[in-house]
């Protein structure tokens, strides 16, 4: 029998990176990321639970310069996944799917992410006395 | 032969009996974290670099220890739903893929359990 040629869905390593479709993966990227953050979470809870001492520690590791970079790691990932899930749930209603539209939304995740996790950061400093 | 029309199938829910459920919570619970998790951020960005007592007193609340148990429930609820379709979506393996979810919505069940455990005893004071 003659082999047709039918059209295949693009291969990932072949079809050009959309702002839409790097979006839409950072988003379960981003979800991945938090479940990693919700350890961070129960170790913060539990340490809470144990006593001041446990806490102490738990504060001292958090607060290194490697538990800050990834607890900002975290806190994009966190601001990302909710302002693109935001956005989510506006499709799930079935508004915003015309092409300029999901760009501007696209846009507007980034721009909103990033600067709240900056924001985030700067009054958590600016609370903390700088420490 | 297929008498139902494919309307009455699809409300029908499907041979698991399932149909939108999984979609759904995964919704219901995202809506929930907006606020929820906005409120811990808000939270955590107070208490960044504060003392124990200060972090027990602020957990011992009433209205702390409720947002904290609600975000516990849903943001496990949520992950483990996201991650059921991450691996559905990239292990092949039959048994591996169900040993994966299996073993997954455990330890989410486990950890959430711990969580809930470790606000509780801080609200009620050990």
């Amino acid at each position: 029998m003659e082999k047709r040629e039918r059209p295949l869905s693009p291969h990932l390593q072949i079809y050009r990176p959309q702002l839409t479709s790097v979006l839409s993966i950072t988003h379960r990227a981003s979800g991945l990321a938090l479940l990693v953050g919700t350890l961070v979470l129960v170790y913060w809870l539990v340490a809470a639970a144990s006593g001041a001492e446990a806490y102490a520690s738990a504060q001292a590791l958090l607060g290194s310069w490697p538990g800050r970079i990834v607890l900002i790691g975290f806190s994009f990932a966190l601001f990302y996944h909710l302002c693109n899930g935001i956005r989510h749930l506006f499709w799930d209603v079935g508004l915003g799917f015309e092409l300029k539209t999901a760009y501007a939304s696209g846009h507007a995740v980034i721009a909103a992410s990033v600067s709240m996790t900056v924001l985030a950061w700067a009054l958590a400093y600016y609370m903390g006395g700088g420490s | 032969m297929i008498f139902r029309t494919p309307l009455a199938r699809a409300r029908g829910l499907g041979s698991a009996k399932s149909g939108t459920h999984h979609w759904w919570l995964q919704r219901l619970t995202a809506v929930a974290l907006v606020p929820l998790s906005l409120w811990l951020v808000a939270s955590l960005i107070v208490l960044a670099s504060a003392d124990h007592g200060t972090v027990i007193a602020w957990l011992s609340s009433p209205v702390a220890a409720v947002l904290m148990s609600a975000l516990i429930v849903a943001v496990f609820y949520h992950g483990q739903l996201g991650l059921q379709v991450v691996l559905e979506d990239y292990v092949h393996a039959q048994w591996l893929k169900l040993t994966g979810i299996v073993l997954m919505k455990l330890v989410a069940l486990l950890l959430a359990a711990v969580c809930l455990f470790a606000v509780l005893r801080i609200a009620f004071g050990n």
